[in-house]
This record gives structure tokens, sequence and C-alpha cells, in this order.
């Protein structure tokens, strides 16, 4: 407590207000014993009748900096003036308790920020997007410019640079790695090494992103993550005045802490980008074909997996272009089971097919052949499929069809009516032997032939919910369809399909149309220039 | 511009769509382009205009659902045409284009495609039916600045939601555009795109015009739309085959003419009823009744075009609303909408309406 009159005379302390203020003596000048800020106060406090705010000293509060042998003290004063003009100051000394609020702010916006780096990193699981989100948030949080490298591919180091206040850009690291102490070997992973400060003199030229100015300090740490090398952080300050710019202690470790979760965001996006890779090189041979026009006949496929999300299931098909004038050849299959293991077998299937393409005039050998190739096969599971031999002739196209354990394709006339391919025979991988018919089948202008697996009929749903779609459905949705190009064809069995299953489960489903087009130029053999016109 | 040389490029294609004849639309498109009308005024104007006549020549039942996926067909081929005869190098931001899974229409967004293309956009053109989860696994892929989602059917708006909530949690802005977004987009924002575009157009000027922002990663699909939580939604979307089996059921002791249905007749008297309840669950879904009165209003006209008297609705709503009496949402849009159909044929006889 100290109170000072109204010529700003000292006139009572205690002892609490002499050892925040040890030179305030009774009949001392406030000026000359008091911080400045208190002086100004004191001189603001308006002189007038006390009233109830005064009283309880909430009116007049101020706080500020008082030195001390130990170091600034913080104090609160709060003054509670007198009707004379006199006011008296009681002091409080607050420094632990603002100390204790400092840290506890500090370290609500570390949590904060580092909540922001899981969630923004979580989020993506693509490298360079990673990347441009830690050098991001590291010039947002952490430092004025900040660099991220990727591990060596190719001998390139993929780098993000972010300047503060200038966004991001991507390149690859113009100088070499080795010349950063520190940052080869963050950059292998092995040995882990611990950050590494440089001399910001030291630095080289290109490791300094252009426009950011004078360097005060620059940080190495390497990005740990899932086991492997997931790249470096350089982080730079500018140099400030005296000793800004420079990281402190609980700094650095917060920054490696930072580290930690950039560099496992990173390394999980490099190991699904790894995988993701390898899975599509692999599936890229499971994956049905485009398929389009050949020889003036029209070719079109739709095909949907059981699982939606895979992209390859049991059912499958091919068009093999034919060699001199052989016409071409369609399969469509269906083996047994779902899934990847499914698509496997048809990828077994299709390049057995492939092997067997001499022999495709004969249908009942290809199918013998490939009987016994998978009855060898140690797979228990066997396959129904439909062979189709298109060729294309003056009047419309001639397909020989032969199917093994599959149903019958269907075909539209030009008129709506629908009827079915008199072709019959046995699974294929199952019996020691294998029979089956074979029927030709003409198709004129504006005639389709449908190609389908039991998916189709047997999908399940409908407006009650519990109807399987059925081949009269079928039947009834293709006399819609005369005329149709086999794009359109194939496109409104699949949606009536998938509408009819709505959000059901159903099997794979697979429709294969081969079409002679509607009053259309005869194309060239082989060629895909104008041809004649023949309707 | 040339107008009227416009217009006579949409007729000829439109002759040639509906005639399926691929080899005349393609000299159509290739004649435009070498008369110098812009790529772009081809794809939209000559196309898309095509397209837009293709919907309400069937809407009218003056062409058939073979013409209708004929001349879909055709005018997808003369896309091909105009994309083939006109590369450009991409120099500008990459764009994943998708229509929202479920969705059969994928002409739009495949104009949407070409002419970003012919802007220098990066354009990966994913088409229709694709499964949310491959258009996340290329999103984590290729890292796009944008993803650009069409829609043109109300009732996959939900779809549509889980889509662009997927596409928010990876990261990357959407752009949304279609007629299922609702004229003025409002469904867009509604359901958390970060922009809406009425067409190619805008949307390749609002591409153009800078970086979409990016939502925030933490947001989740019920922060949009806070009145699911009354479960009305999923517990009409789940019961549907239950509720049209009812419905139907009540149809056919009001109506003993019912009995005597064909099959075929049968089923299209469910699917309208399952329509209604699809529609009903959507508009629960978004909160707007006003998807359920247009469905209605669209069926109406519909109907009308082919003959069949709209007054069938009416006693289907009733029976669905018996059903749902307990669900405070639905029932009022149920009672409204009854209500609506009642005003619009004392107002207008439906004779007037086609």
């Amino acid at each position: 407590m100290l109170s000072v009159d109204h010529a700003g005379v000292v006139t009572t302390t205690n002892r609490l207000a002499r050892g925040l203020l040890p030179a305030a003596e009774v009949g001392g000048l406030l000026d000359a014993v008091a911080p400045q800020w208190l002086v100004d106060a004191h001189a603001a406090v308006p002189r007038r009748a006390v009233t109830d705010a005064d009283r309880s000293g909430a009116a007049h509060t101020v706080a500020g900096p008082v030195p001390s042998e130990t170091g600034p003290r913080w104090v609160e004063a709060y003054a509670r003036p007198d009707a004379d003009g006199a006011v008296t100051w009681w002091l409080v000394d607050v420094t632990d308790l603002r100390t204790t609020r400092e840290a506890l702010r500090t370290e609500q916006a570390r949590a904060a920020f580092l909540a922001e780096v899981s969630s923004r990193l979580l989020g993506s699981l693509n490298v360079q997007r990673c990347m441009e989100i830690t050098a991001e948030l590291a010039t947002a949080h952490l430092c004025d410019a900040a660099l991220v490298i990727a591990p060596a591919r190719r001998g390139r180091h993929a780098t993000v640079v972010s300047v503060r206040g200038r966004g991001t850009t991507l390149g690859d690291l113009t100088g070499d790695p080795a010349e950063v102490a520190g940052l080869a070997e963050a950059l292998q992973g092995f040995p882990p090494v611990p950050s590494r400060w440089l001399d910001p003199a030291a630095a080289p030229e290109w490791l300094v992103p252009p426009g950011v100015g004078r360097i005060g300090s620059v940080v190495v740490t390497p990005l740990p993550g899932h086991g492997v090398p997931a790249g470096a952080l350089v982080l730079l300050r500018t140099a400030g005045a005296d000793g800004e710019g420079v990281f402190a202690e609980d700094e650095e470790m917060f920054s490696r802490l930072f580290a930690v979760r950039a560099g496992n965001a990173m390394s999980a996006a490099r190991l699904y980008d790894q995988q993701a890779s390898i899975t599509e090189t692999l599936m890229r041979e499971l994956l049905p074909p485009v398929v389009q026009q050949l020889d003036g006949v029209e070719f079109a496929a739709r095909y949907r997996p059981s699982q939606d999300e895979e992209r390859i299931g049991g059912d499958f098909y091919d068009v093999h272009p034919g060699i001199d004038g052989d016409g071409s050849l369609v399969v469509l299959g269906d083996v047994c089971g779902k899934g990847l293991d499914a698509a496997v077998l048809t990828g077994k299937i299709r390049s057995g097919l492939r092997a067997l393409l001499p022999f495709a005039g004969d249908h009942l050998r290809v199918l013998q052949l490939l009987n016994s190739a998978l009855l060898d096969a140690d797979d228990t599971r066997f396959a129904t499929l439909v062979l189709a031999t298109v060729r294309r002739d003056a009047a419309g196209a001639c397909l020989r069809l032969t199917c093994g354990g599959h149903p019958a394709p269907l075909v539209v006339r030009a008129d709506g009516t629908v009827e079915e391919v008199d072709s019959a025979g046995t699974l294929v991988g199952a019996l020691p032997e294998v029979v089956a018919t074979t029927a030709d089948v003409r198709l004129g202008a504006g005639e389709t032939c449908l190609l389908y697996t039991d998916g189709i009929t047997e999908a399940r749903g409908g407006p009650f919910g519990d109807e399987q779609f059925g081949e009269e459905r079928l039947r009834r949705a293709l006399s819609q369809c005369a005329g149709m190009p086999a794009e359109a064809v194939v496109e409104r069995v699949q949606m009536l399909a998938s509408e009819w299953i709505g959000r059901g489960v159903h099997d794979d489903m697979a429709v294969f149309a081969v079409t002679v087009p509607r009053g259309q130029h005869l194309t060239a053999v082989g060629g895909h220039g104008r041809g004649r016109y023949t309707a | 511009m040339t107008g009227s040389h416009v217009g006579a490029h949409v007729e000829a294609l439109w002759e040639a769509a509906v005639a399926g004849d691929e080899y005349a639309a393609t000299d159509v498109v290739l004649a435009a382009l070498d008369r110098g009308v812009p790529a772009e005024t081809v794809l939209l104007d000559v196309i898309g205009a095509v397209q837009r006549r293709v919907g309400a020549e069937w809407a009218a039942n003056r062409i058939d659902v073979a013409q209708e996926h004929t001349a879909t067909a055709i005018n997808e081929r003369a896309v091909a045409a105009v994309a083939q005869r006109t590369r450009v190098r991409p120099t500008a931001a990459r764009i994943a284009v998708a229509c929202v899974d479920g969705e059969w229409h994928s002409l739009p967004a495949r104009l949407l495609s070409e002419v970003l293309r012919l802007r220098g956009f990066h354009v990966d053109y994913l088409g229709a039916q694709v499964p949310t989860a491959h258009l996340i696994g290329h999103l984590h892929r290729t890292a796009p600045d944008a993803v650009a989602l069409s829609g043109s059917i109300v009732t996959r708006l939900p779809t549509a939601h889980a889509t662009i909530t997927a596409c928010g949690a990876t990261g990357v802005p959407v752009i949304a555009g279609g007629a299922a977004f609702g004229v003025d987009g409002r469904y867009a924002t509604r359901l958390g795109a970060q922009a809406w575009a009425p067409d190619a157009r805008s949307a390749a000027d609002l591409l153009a015009a800078g970086p979409l922002p990016r939502r925030s990663v933490d947001a989740q699909p019920s922060d949009d739309l806070p009145h699911l939580v009354d479960q009305e939604y999923t517990m009409v979307s789940r019961t549907t085959p239950t509720l049209v089996k009812a419905v139907y059921t009540g149809l056919e002791r009001r109506i003993p003419a019912m009995v005597a249905y064909a099959d075929q007749q049968r089923l299209h008297t469910a699917e309208d009823i399952e329509h209604i309840v699809t529609f009903l669950a959507t508009a629960l879904y978004l909160d707007d009744a006003d998807v359920l009165h247009d469905f209605l209003a669209w069926t109406g006209a519909v109907l009308d075009a082919r003959g069949v008297p709209a007054a069938v609705l009416d006693p289907a709503l009733e029976l669905l609303l018996d059903e749902l009496r307990d669900f405070t949402r639905a029932a009022r849009m149920l009672t409204d909408a009854r209500a609506r159909l009642a005003d619009t044929a004392t107002a207008a006889p439906p004779a007037a309406s086609a």
C-alpha cells in the first residue's frame, strides 16, 4: 500500500510496497521512486468526489513491470482516490500468475496448432499435398521460410518451398544436399540424426529462397515416419534486432513434434502411393478392356463388380480382332466366386484364351482345351462362358455362338422381337469332358446380340425390394432397344438392372452388345474412314 | 455471334441424333468447326442444345426411350469428334470431373470436361457411375485443385453429399453443377460444396478466376444438415420397399380395377409409388418440401402427356401419410403436398398443361 498526496508526495508506505519499490520513502516524490507507467496512471486518476466504484478499487487498475534484483516483476496497481486529492495505491505482485497464464496460453496455442497439423495432414494421402501442407503450416507458425525436401527419386529431390505470405512452390532441389551439414543424413533417414543447427553464414545460397532477406538461424530436422525416410524439413528465420530470429529451446522441441507428425503423414502418403501404383499395374491386366467398333460392327460393354469399391470381379469379356477375315472373337464369362480371387482366375482364363486364338474357329475345341487347363490347375473353381465369332458381310453380320454353361445370349430383331440363341453346353473346369452346341445367327441392320452374365437376371430388388429382375424383364427391356447403337443398348440394360437393385447387394454384372448399325455406312475393312452406304 | 447459323447446326444435329446417324452427326459438328464456330459454342450451344431438346421431347412423349438413348449416344460421339479435332496443351489447374454415383446422365459432365480442356485445364474425366471410393482414390493419387461434380437427379443428392464430404476430407474443394443442385444452386451450398455454377461456361469462368477455398477437414456431414438428427430420412429410406408395399396394397383396396393389373402395369404403379417415397426421403434429407412438390408437378405433366390422369397421386400420398403419421416432418410435407396438388387441380385442368 502506498499513499500519495495531491502534490505527488508519498505520505504512507508499508513493508510490502517497499518490497516492490525499495526507494519509496515517506516524504519522497512518486516521480522519483515509481516506474513511469505508475506515475502516468497516478496523474490520470480523476480528482473528484469518491464514488462506489472508486471504493471497490475497480475504476482505476493498471499493471506494468517493476525492476528487481531477480529480474522484472509484474505488478498490478489498484488506485483509490481520497476526497482531498490524495490517492491510495494497492500494489499486487502478479508475476507468477502472469507467467503461468502465459505458459498456458502458449501451450493452448501449440495444442491447437498440433491439432490443426494432424487434421490437415491426416486428410491427405498425396505426397505432394502433404509436403505443401507441411511447408504452409511451418511458415504460418514456426518460421519465415521452410523447405520440405523429399528423399531422392531418380537422383532428384522433390522440394516444396514456402515463404511466409507468398505461398508454396514445388520444384526440385537445386543444390547438393551434402553441402549442408546434416541434410544428406536426414534425407537418408538412417541412422536417425538429431536436428542440426547451422551457422546461417555457412548456408549455401540455394538453400535460401529468393527474397527472404538475411537469415538469423537455420535448423535441419529429419522427418521420421513409419520406419521409412520421409525427407527433411529446413526451417529458416530471418535475422532481426537483438537475438530475434533464434529458436528458443522449447520452440526447437516443438518443431520436432511438428516434424514427427509431418513425417508420419508424408511416409503414409508415400507408402499409399507405392501400393496404389503396384495395384494399378497389376490390375491393368484384369480390368475389363475398352471395346469399340470393329470392321463395321459395333461392340459395347458395361461391367459392374459386386463390390462397388473394387473395379474387378468374377465377370470378364474380351474382343480379339480376327486375322485374315476370320472374324473377331468375342468372349464373355463368369467364374464362380467374387472379388479379387475371382478376378485373378478371370485373368488366367483370359490369357489362356488369348493363347488358344489360333483355334478360335473351332469353339468346342477351345472350350475343351480351356477345360483341361482349368482341371489341371490347383484351383477347384470353374467358369461359364460364351464364345462368339463375328463376321461382317454385305447384308449385316454373321455370328457363330457357343455357350459353355452360360445363359444363352438374346437377339433383338429390328422389329423389337427378342429371340434366345439356341446354344447350350456344360460348365468349363468342372467335368472331364465338355459338350456344347454351336448356333449360327444372322444380324441385320439395327439388330443386336446381347451377351450377359446371370448377375443381371438374378439381380434382386425392384419397388417391393425382393423380386428378381429375371429374364422376362430383360427381354422386355431389350424389345425397346431395336435400332439402338450398341453403346445405348448396354447402357440401357445396365441402368435398368442397377435401378432395380437400388441400394441392395448384387453379384458381378456384365453385358456385351454386338450390333449392326442401322442405315449405316459400311466402314472399309480395318480402316476407320468413310465407307460405302448400305441402306 | 451468328445465332441463326448455330440454330441451323442445332437442327441438323437433332435430325442426325434421333435418326441414330453417327456419321451425319459427326459431319454436322465438324462442319460447324470448319465454318469458324468456336469449339465451345459447338459443344454447349449445338450439342448441349440438342441434348436439352432430347430431355424435353422425351418428357412430352414425342420421342420414346429408344430414341432418347440413341440420341444421347450419338451426342456423345459428336462430343468425341469435337474433342479429337481440338487439342489444347494443358497449362492451367488440374480438375477432376465426375458425376454423382448412380447418375446416368454423363453428357453434361462430358461437355464441361471438354470446355475446361479447351480453356487449358488439365482435366481428368472420370465419367458416370463413379463409386465415391474410386473418386477418393483418384484424389489421393493425383491431388487435383478441384473436383467438378455433376448431378441431374435430385434423389441422388444424399449420395452427392457423401461424395462432397469425402472430397472435403481429403482437402480438395468441390464445385457442383447440374439440375439436381437446384436452379439457384441452393443444394450445392447446403451440402457443403465450395462453389456452384449454373452451366459449364460459368463453371469454367469460376475455376479460371482462381483456386477455390478449401473446406475445414474437421467438418462433419451433420454440420451441414442438423435436421437429420430426427432420423426421419434414415427411417423412410431404409423402409422404402415396406412403404411401397403398404401403399400398393392400400391402393388395391381403393381401386378395385388394380387387382386385374397385368404384371407390367403392377410394376409401373409400384415404381411410381417408389418414386414418391424416394423423393419424400430426399425432401426430408434436404429439409425442403419443394423437392417433393416439384416432383409431383413434373410427374403430373408427364402422366398428362401420356394420357394418364394424375388423380392417382393423391390417394397414394394419403396412404403414405397414414404410414408416416408419427414422423413430424414427413407428415407435414405430405399434408402440404396434398393441399398444393388439390390447388393445382382446381386452378388448371390437366389437359391444359401439356
